[in-house]
């Protein structure tokens, strides 16, 4: 049960993954392809994340991918606001 | 692992590394030539990993990619704009068509030579290769990752010329001088991001250092962390990057070169030979090194990104305006 349910969050992550990568490659300007990024991104990778968790061995595996997730939200977060404010000033 | 098994993984690993490269070379700027590069140097990353070898991954990720990608930026930061626009690839023009068959048929070669050297020694399964050997002395060593044993201990006669690169290589960047335009952000969302990122780079290096001795991790390691460090300081609005300035600093980027020496004389003094370490204290002395590594290794790598030692803080007296 709960691997299906590990496999069901991992392969939703994959396909906010994938469409985060289309609207990385479609979308016409740097802040559309920004927004497609951060969203898809930060929530794929976090449906990845809790799938992952499910399967891992113990807590402290869990915990360390749980603050992979932190550490990868805050910091693509803060990332794209400065290119979003670094391509406007220039 | 004396077998070289593949997975659909490793194979869509490798694709991804050999477009990279040539992506790498063959991009229309500068600029995308280097985030291509960043790009590679992650996927070599994890081809690291995947060849178990997580101590190299780790460099790599620190340093191949992160720190060099940094350096790659403020380099081509602080060129005349219109020169990133030019093609990257026209060094290459030199051998025409001939040239550049030459250049392919040769790398190719030599690729397949050391592929070829892998897969032979990867098949020889007799206790005569290295890696039997340092299995067979780690508990003499003093630590158990055997990397460490090896980088620190077997070979730390290496390990000390490799730090002596680093200086030279400072030492070279410094005398070319600063003059460099420093491009401090002040900025809500910058500051913040250092106001954690930075104490929790230190804690990771500060972890890497002591888990060196049984896991993978180390100097290195550790150095590229509190560096990234000093590199997320600078770029979120402090000039000097966190580093100390004048004699301070001098010391600090000497220090993992002067450990070692002291280390090594006191060794040959007391009659035991350079750098053989007496075993009862091999394990304190390996720590004690690589924690004077570290920092010369962060001071040598945030200096290199700065390409200038910082200014002298201006001290002003209590009380006037400065």
């Amino acid at each position: 049960m709960l691997d299906w349910i590990s496999t069901f969050l991992i392969l939703a992550g994959v396909a906010f993954f994938v469409s985060g990568t289309i609207g990385l490659l479609r979308l016409p300007d740097l802040y559309c392809r920004l927004h497609a990024l951060t969203k898809s991104d930060n929530l794929g990778h976090g449906l990845l994340i809790l799938g992952l968790m499910l399967r891992s061995d113990d807590l402290l595996t869990a915990l360390k991918l749980l603050l992979i997730w932190i550490l990868v939200l805050t910091a693509s977060a803060a990332a794209s606001q400065l290119i979003a404010q670094y391509s406007g000033r220039s | 692992m004396n077998t070289l098994s593949w997975s659909f993984l490793d194979i869509l690993l490798v694709i991804a590394l050999v477009l990279l490269a040539g992506a790498a070379l063959r991009a229309r700027s500068l600029r995308q030539s280097i985030i291509l590069f960043i790009a590679f140097g992650l996927v070599t990353a994890l081809v690291w990993a995947r060849l178990r070898a997580p101590d190299v991954a780790l460099a790599e990720a620190a340093i191949g990619a992160g720190l060099t990608g940094a350096l790659l930026l403020t380099a081509l930061r602080n060129r005349p704009s219109e020169e990133s626009r030019l093609v990257s690839n026209n060094g290459m023009r030199w051998g025409g068509r001939w040239g550049n068959v030459a250049i392919t048929v040769s790398v190719s070669l030599v690729a397949l030579g050391i592929g070829w050297a892998v897969l032979y020694g990867m098949n020889d399964t007799q206790s005569g290769r290295l890696a039997g050997q340092v299995g067979s002395a780690l508990e003499l060593s003093g630590v158990s990752n055997p990397v460490t044993a090896v980088l620190l201990n077997f070979r730390a006669y290496d390990t000390l010329l490799e730090l002596a690169v680093l200086l030279a290589a400072l030492l070279g960047i410094l005398s070319l001088g600063g003059g460099r335009a420093t491009h401090c952000t002040v900025d809500p969302i910058a500051t913040s991001l250092r106001g954690w990122l930075v104490p929790l780079l230190i804690l990771t290096a500060g972890y890497q250092l002591w888990v060196g001795a049984h896991a993978p991790g180390g100097a290195f390691q550790a150095g590229a962390l509190l560096a990234a460090a000093g590199v997320v300081q600078h770029l979120a609005g402090r000039a000097h990057a966190g580093l100390p300035v004048g004699a301070v600093l001098r010391v600090l980027m000497v220090s993992g070169i002067g450990i070692f020496m002291t280390m090594g004389l006191w060794t040959f003094l007391g009659g035991r030979g350079f750098l053989a370490y007496p075993q009862r204290w091999a394990g304190e002395l390996i720590l004690l090194i690589e924690l004077f590594a570290t920092l010369a290794i962060a001071v040598t790598l945030i200096l290199c990104y700065l390409g200038s030692e910082p200014e002298r803080r201006r001290i002003t007296p209590a009380g006037s305006k400065p």
